[in-house]
């Protein structure tokens, strides 16, 4: 744990950061470059990023060219870039398949998070703006929803339409939208009252106007920080389901499928399925801690634990040690 | 009933004009995003059994700071570095948590300002009420239920049995303010620090719980550092004041004296500001501007930058709090100059 | 009390109808329901004989009441491939599912309220740092992924447990139980932790602190009950959310519950059997609900009581 930011570190890309917009554009880089851990995850997911967007470019067909020959070859030095990681029981390269995944994973993931974010915060908002039977009616959806495994809705809408990334896409989106739902409508609940939406609404502003410029901008922080966890829920129900047989079909590659494909080579070729699980929970696992970053760095009353002195964070909560 | 015997028998072995509560060059370090600042100055005073003493200054002023951490009671962001208060012929500063614990409650106490986030919201209010009895004196739950009973019933709560049953959202602000204070006064402390006690209520209300403050007072001989900002409540209820302002103690004194001839500009001006002082027809006056940022007290006189008085002097030297007349002190180089104007 | 529990299981039903009438709505949104709950080497006249028996024929209203009627006698027809009820084998299906979902959950919910008070008594110390990327490492980690290293690692390299089955001593329930208890324990421990940094940053926690209380009644007797109120939300979601890791579980191994069920039901297109296990579920999802909210109501007066004047 280092307190001096890190050049490294500190110029994390920031596709892969989240700039909270509450903070000042100037400090919340350096704030990141202050906290190891959060400045890894977004080191990781940016690159993940890089990958998934120009890693096709540089693998061609190799995620798919199959190579009895090099069946099933441990990773090793000795085969080229693309043998690094081994090959599974096709003698397909593993490193070409991560990348292929990560294509996959992320064009699932990204689109799902996206549209339940903005469908479920702009209804949420909406809801919670007016109150009433419009609200009632948004929440009882939205618990409907939620009050039911995520994975079963998926299962069932699976069975009876084909699994394909588009249908994925739009359930992965419904089951995920309650969330944002709640969060904006919270958010907007309390906003509505508050001295500065009278205000607008005295000089006649309509609803939706209101909502952009006074609900929306106090309530995004809180709603990316939900999408950044959300984020790592999409992807892991997307990888189970693929994992089960009924998210990505093949020939199309994703880690969860890759998973469940090297599962019957477990004992003698551990990389195929070991892998790729270590792809997905690299991923998580950084999305995980750069939303608990975001959430610390977009909360004023949170902030201050960022820019403390290393030495100070370590003290009892109340009845600090007396220096007499 | 170990703890409350001793106490007792301390408070019989102390010659009576002994001070219930001395504080000396109490500081307070705020450790904050900019750096650290000193929230608390070097404050001290006393207060002896029986006798009120307010502390009394703007909100920010760090007299709320100064009470929490008498009682130990501090946010992890604020840390005491230097000082001494002294209770019941101890500096609890210096003793372990373990030790203070056994103080927290028969002998000092503290009153908050929020009654509804002061009392436990998912608990009933007599088992709030029993818990001080339960910690020192180990009565059993019964035993401990009947003790809140009474004080329910002491501090003016109707039907206390039943309502010992209810919760905090049950009771009205001024009830859960009576509960608030019954709790601080179960184990009859030797000091109450009572933070604001009325400034969440309503004014027929306040006068209320000011009046079973000063009851409760009387008869258990309580030292009380009564802090509030309003003038009005420190004239009618306090013996004697300190006035605080960016935390510094620049005058302290009889009320009596120091109201009607007070020896710091801060004092004159807040006492200028009161309307009742004001003449018709003429502008109310106010101290001009506004306190110091914590972390921008000048060198000098805290003071010096709304001080109709200052002078190159200010700037370059800080006043101490010295004697200005018989148990008076001022923090100012020129005192003498208020007390001929 | 009464009041209460009524106004919340007709608020809480609302959900379960949505469910009931998701499941008939699907059916009938892919086309004919014939395909879905025959294989697909049926001949014609088995379609029409289907049909015509389980009143396919009829308009949808009528459909929509034989539905309902089935739900509520918990009667979902017979299976495609063994020809036992539908509703029979889910329920035998149930118990192992629901032993292994609760000892989970107690297990996830104990643990993580002693790690997360133990992170949240200091915050941003060394601990608090420590567990909370535990937590959020473990509440990251694909459960099916795990399941399969952990065989790996225990079953295969090492031999100390049992790949599959249920057949055996206890130790046939670490590695399910260690799967699915993963998540709910590393969302919880930051559940925890921060209701209870907020619980102990409170006024009546100072209160309690200014009457001499140790810091163990501090902790436990004031802080610990006002920060479980989140806590018990948050726990009865995953609860719901624990179906996804049976399923997932279950496959992998071989555990005989609702969640192995339902897999292979889709698997070998067995629509009867889906459908009753699907709704077997809100069922149960629907009592876990009240459950929570009277917990809920037990441990917070304001939920239960209205405030008075």
């Amino acid at each position: 744990m280092t307190t001096t930011a890190d050049p490294a570190t500190g110029s994390a890309p920031p596709e892969g950061a989240a700039a909270p917009p509450g903070a000042r554009p100037p400090r919340w880089w350096r704030l990141l470059g202050r906290d190891w851990a959060a400045a890894v995850a977004a080191t990781v997911l940016g690159a993940v990023l890089l990958v998934a967007l120009l890693g096709p470019l540089l693998i061609g067909d190799r995620a798919v060219r199959q190579n009895l020959d090099a069946s099933l070859r441990p990773p090793s030095l000795d085969h080229g870039f693309f043998g690094l990681l081994g090959t599974d029981v096709l003698g397909r390269s593993v490193l070409a398949r991560l990348v292929e995944g990560a294509g996959t994973t992320l064009s699932v993931a990204v689109p799902a998070v996206l549209c339940s974010l903005v469908v479920g915060s702009a209804l949420g908002m909406w809801a919670g703006f007016h109150g009433g039977i419009r609200e009632s009616l948004a929440m009882r959806l939205a618990d409907a929803i939620l009050s039911f495994p995520s994975l079963l809705i998926a299962v069932v809408v699976l069975y009876v339409f084909a699994p394909s990334v588009g249908n994925l896409v739009a359930i992965l989106a419904v089951a995920r939208i309650p969330v944002y739902l709640r969060t904006a409508r919270a958010e907007s609940t309390e906003l509505r009252s508050r001295l500065f939406v009278d205000a607008a609404r005295t000089f006649g502003t309509a609803s939706w106007p209101i909502i952009y410029r006074h609900i929306l901008p106090i309530a995004l922080p809180t709603l990316l920080t939900v999408a950044t966890l959300d984020f790592c829920f999409v992807m892991l129900t997307e990888s189970s389901l693929s994992f089960l047989g009924i998210g990505i079909q093949p020939p199309e590659v994703s880690w969860g499928l890759m998973v469940a494909q090297g599962r019957q080579y477990l004992q003698t070729a551990w990389w195929i399925a070991v892998l790729p699980g270590v792809a997905i929970m690299l991923v998580t696992v950084s999305a995980t801690v750069l939303a608990a970053w975001v959430r610390l760095a977009t909360d004023p009353a949170q902030r201050w634990r960022l820019t403390l002195p290393r030495k100070r964070r370590g003290t009892r909560p109340v009845t600090p040690e007396v220096t007499a | 009933m170990p703890a409350s015997t001793e106490t007792e028998t301390r408070a019989e072995e102390r010659p009576a004009d002994d001070p219930a509560l001395e504080v000396r060059g109490l500081c307070v370090d705020l450790h904050t995003a900019a750096g650290t600042v000193r929230a608390v100055d070097h404050v001290g005073f006393t207060v002896r059994r029986g006798r009120t003493l307010a502390l009394l200054g703007e909100s920010g002023c760090g007299k709320s700071m100064t009470a929490q951490a008498i009682v130990g009671l501090l946010d992890p962001v604020a840390e005491v570095t230097g000082g001494s208060v002294t209770v019941a012929g101890t500096d609890v500063l210096r003793l372990s948590p373990g030790k203070r614990r056994k103080l927290a409650g028969p002998v000092l106490s503290i009153v908050f300002q929020d009654a509804l986030t002061a009392l436990n919201p998912v608990q009933p209010v007599g088992r709030q009420l029993a818990e001080p009895f339960r910690i020192h004196r180990g009565l059993s739950r019964r035993a401990a239920r009947e003790k809140a009973i009474e004080l329910m019933a002491s501090v003016g709560i109707p039907e206390p049995r039943q309502r010992a049953r209810s919760y905090p959202h049950q009771f009205s602000g001024g009830m859960r303010q009576r509960l608030l204070i019954a709790m601080a006064v179960a184990l009859e402390p030797d000091v109450l620090l009572a933070d604001e006690p009325t400034t969440a209520l309503d004014v027929t209300v306040q006068a209320q719980i000011m009046r079973l403050l000063r009851d409760l007072q009387t008869e258990h001989r309580l030292a009380v550092v009564l802090i509030t900002h309003d003038l009005a409540v420190v004239a009618q209820r306090a013996d004697d004041v300190a006035v605080m302002y960016a935390g510094n103690v620049v005058e302290t004194g009889p009320v009596r004296e120091v109201f009607a001839a007070p020896r710091h500009p801060y004092t004159r001006g807040l006492l200028d500001s009161v309307p009742e002082h004001a003449r018709r027809g003429e502008r109310l006056p106010a101290v001009p501007g506004s306190p110091p940022e914590l972390s921008a007290i000048p060198a000098g006189c805290v003071f010096q930058a709304r001080c109709p008085l200052a002078r190159e002097r200010c700037v370059t030297e800080r006043p101490v709090l010295a004697p200005v007349g018989a148990g008076r002190s001022a923090a100012c180089h020129f005192s003498e100059e208020l007390a001929h104007a | 009390m009464t009041v209460f529990l009524r106004n919340r299981i007709a608020s809480s039903a609302i959900p379960l109808l949505f469910v009931v009438l998701g499941v008939f709505c699907l059916a009938r949104l892919a086309g004919d329901p014939v395909d879905l709950y025959l294989p697909l080497s049926a001949t014609e006249e088995q379609r029409a004989e289907f049909s015509a028996a389980h009143g396919f024929d009829q308009s949808i209203p009528a459909q929509l009441w034989d539905y309902l009627g089935q739900v509520v006698r918990l009667d979902f027809g017979e299976s495609l491939r063994t020809g036992q009820s539908a509703g029979e084998m889910v329920l035998t299906a149930f118990p192992a599912t629901l032993q292994l979902a609760a000892v989970t959950m107690v297990i996830a919910v104990l643990a993580a309220i002693l790690v997360g008070s133990v992170a949240a008594y200091r915050p941003n110390s060394a601990v608090d740092r420590f567990s909370s990327l535990l937590a959020m490492t473990a509440a990251s980690i694909p459960d099916f992924w795990f399941a399969i290293v952990g065989v790996l690692i225990f079953g295969v390299s090492l031999e100390w447990l049992p790949t599959s089955g249920v057949i055996g001593g206890p130790e046939i329930w670490v590695l399910p139980i260690a799967t699915l208890l993963i998540r709910p324990f590393g969302v919880l421990v930051q559940v925890v932790r921060g209701s209870m940094v907020a619980a102990l940053s409170a006024p009546y926690v100072k209160v309690a602190r200014s009457k001499g209380a140790s810091e163990r009644r501090v902790v436990f007797g004031h802080a610990l009950r006002n920060a479980t109120t989140p806590v018990l939300t948050v726990a009865g979601d995953l609860t719901i959310g624990l179906v996804n890791g049976a399923v997932v579980v279950e496959t992998i191994f071989g555990w005989p519950g609702i969640g192995k069920l339902m897999i292979d039901s889709i698997l070998q297109r067995d629509f009867a059997v889906l459908q009753a296990a699907v709704l077997l579920t809100a069922v149960t999802i629907f009592a876990l609900n009240i459950v929570v909210d009277v917990a809920h109501a037990l441990i917070d007066a304001r939920v239960r009581q209205p405030v008075q004047a």
